[in-house]
């Protein structure tokens, strides 16, 4: 079996974002980027697949669609564990591109099982996992707090209201993973920063496809009311606050 | 031409999410000067059906087949999509929960719609067609322009409200002809009745700052008299203190009560990514700079310990209990 993780590179999650040209661009000055914290876990999680023997998993592959600035991010990627990379030389604006990019690498690579995240931390789309999967034409299953292979077959634990479902798909198919998927990110050892450089990026031009979102504006979110305080010795108080002010109690 | 809005059901009912995205739709079809038609799959009877014309819904569209019985991604896609074909719509309205993010995305590449996920309010304009949506994790807000013919929005709980627009609404079941799911359910893990923490209009929240998972009684106690649910922060959860299923934030569930009431959270970026869509935060903890108080509109600085009893206390008085 052979994995592929999809990586996105994000501002790490402290960032207070600010913006420039007329609040039309991001201000990436400053920005610290790191792999969005989803695909770490799912690259995590392949990993442990693969180390555990029995499962069948020959390889870890990551793609990312981006430009050369965002390899920092792959060779980090590589440093974890993962076997070779692959990054799709685009700018990643737009979903349905960036997914459209994907789709080809899949066909040309052929991989059995695809992670990718419920949501990059940057525009949070949840997007590009179902359109993938969409363009592939092969089942995707959303929402994926745990995910085992067994006898060969990739079996999901699956978040729905409520509670789980455990389900199972023929394989080729697209996990969009969340929360549970792994404890804790794996961290890259002093051996993976070695070996990460000598690991394969391959490369690919991106296919033309028709770009369908554009992000015209930025604001910021308005400042909320000052935090009105009430003494500690009477909390009584905040219970006549939130009843009068709020009427929600 | 039309608004399409898919109602998803909870065996065989609706809730108040339902009606806040019929209600939005309507308003986008009135902006588009065409009509709202609501699309419900699965066993739902004529009476609950009828319910979404009190918000608009002019058609309500009914489809029940066994091969949609499971959730499966490729069949509610090309259900969805059919629909959406059939009846021109221009727009279609999904809800951004575990559903909506499995298939709104199939369903923008089947349809070639752009999409625009977690929308924040009605189009800002039509043409183009813009809407403001979250980004970096609520760190801003974007400002989007959707450029295909056909556009898919989804939508926040809790962040519409619920306006009625009682119109005689017809229900016209709906046969879609569909290959047997691919997706098998192997086996069902449900808690039946308890209220979800992403419908709760009240949500009462635990951190560290509530230093062992011995000291919850009085957390859980005052959400159970408000009628709210409990939350955590990721640490608690990881700890297992509490269940994985209250963990708020970036990286746990995102959610927009009414009022949140955070007792000894420290307000970390991460934390307030799932509860900055709150109305309302109330902040208790005993450090007068945590960054929570930043965020809040009402505090305490106090000892959580001592504080949560005189506030259940507070509560039962005034509910009589
Ligand atoms: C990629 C990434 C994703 C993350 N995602 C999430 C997420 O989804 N959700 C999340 O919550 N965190 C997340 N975190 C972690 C986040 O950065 C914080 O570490 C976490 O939110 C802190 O939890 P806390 O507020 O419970 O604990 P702490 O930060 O330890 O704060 C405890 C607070 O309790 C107060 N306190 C202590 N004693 C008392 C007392 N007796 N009475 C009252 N107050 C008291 C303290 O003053 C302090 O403010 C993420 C981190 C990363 C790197």
């Amino acid at each position: 079996m052979k994995i592929l993780v999809c990586i996105s590179n994000v501002p790490d999650t402290t960032t207070k974002v600010k913006f420039t040209e007329g609040d039309s661009k991001l201000d990436t000055n400053g920005i610290q980027w790191v792999i969005n914290p989803w695909d770490e876990l799912s690259l995590t999680r392949a990993l442990e697949l693969k180390d555990d023997g029995n499962t069948g998993v020959k390889s870890v592959s990551v793609a990312h669609v981006g430009l050369s600035s965002s390899e920092p991010t792959i060779r980090k990627a590589l440093a974890i564990g993962a076997d070779d990379a692959i990054r799709v030389n685009a700018d990643s604006s737009d979903a349905y591109f960036v997914a459209a990019q994907l789709a080809e690498v899949v066909r040309k690579e052929q991989f059995d099982l695809i992670l990718c995240g419920i949501e990059s931390s940057d525009y949070n789309g949840s997007s590009v996992g179902g359109m993938l999967a969409e363009f592939l034409g092969i089942p995707s299953i959303s929402a994926v707090s745990n995910l085992k292979i067994e006898n060969g077959q990739v079996v999901i634990t699956r978040e729905v209201d409520g509670g789980k479902e455990v389900v199972t798909t023929p394989t080729p198919l697209v996990a969009v993973v969340q929360k549970g998927i792994a404890k804790e990110p794996r961290i890259a050892a002093m051996r993976g920063i070695m070996t990460a450089r000598t690991k394969p990026i391959k490369l690919y031009e991106p296919v033309p496809v028709e770009i369908m979102t554009e992000y015209v504006k930025y604001e910021l979110p308005k400042p909320r009311a000052a935090c009105k305080f009430v003494d500690a010795e009477n909390p009584k108080q905040l219970i006549e606050l939130l009843q009068t002010e709020t009427k929600l109690i | 031409m039309s608004v399409l809005v898919y109602t998803e059901n909870w065996d065989g009912k609706f809730k108040k999410l339902s009606f806040e995205l019929v209600s939005y739709a309507t308003r986008v079809a009135e902006m588009l000067n065409t009509s709202c038609i609501a699309l419900s799959i699965g066993n739902v009877d004529d009476a609950e059906l009828k319910k979404l014309g009190s918000y608009g819904a002019q058609k309500i569209l009914s489809v029940n087949s066994d091969n949609l019985k499971v959730f499966d991604t490729q069949n509610y896609t090309e259900a969805i999509a059919q629909v959406a074909k059939n009846n021109d719509a221009k727009v279609v309205v999904i809800s951004n929960n575990n559903v909506g993010k499995a298939v709104a995305p199939r369903l923008s590449v089947k349809l070639k719609a752009a999409l625009a996920a977690g929308v924040n309010g009605l189009p800002l304009s039509t043409n183009p067609f813009t809407v403001r949506k979250r980004a970096f994790s609520g760190g801003a807000i974007a400002h989007v322009v959707l450029k295909t013919d056909v556009k898919i929005v989804t939508l926040p709980q809790n962040s519409v409200d619920v306006t009625e627009t009682p119109v005689n609404a017809e229900v016209e079941k709906i046969s879609i002809s569909l290959p047997e799911p691919k997706t098998v359910v192997k086996d069902v893990q449900k808690q039946a009745g308890k209220l979800l923490l992403t419908d709760a209009e009240i949500v009462v929240s635990g951190g560290r700052g509530m230093k062992s998972p011995d000291n919850w009684g009085p957390l859980v106690e005052l959400a159970e008299l408000l009628g709210g649910a409990t939350a955590c922060s990721r640490p608690v959860s990881d700890e297992g203190w509490r269940p994985s299923e209250e963990h708020t934030g970036q990286t746990g569930k995102i959610i927009a009560p009414n009022l949140y009431i955070a007792v000894g959270i420290s307000g970390a970026t991460q934390h307030i990514a799932g509860v900055s869509g709150s109305k309302y935060i109330v902040a208790i903890n005993n450090d007068k700079s945590a960054p929570i108080f930043e965020v809040a509109q009402y505090g305490i600085v106090g000892d959580a310990q001592k504080v949560l009893p005189k506030l259940v206390e507070a509560v039962r008085e005034i509910k009589g209990k």
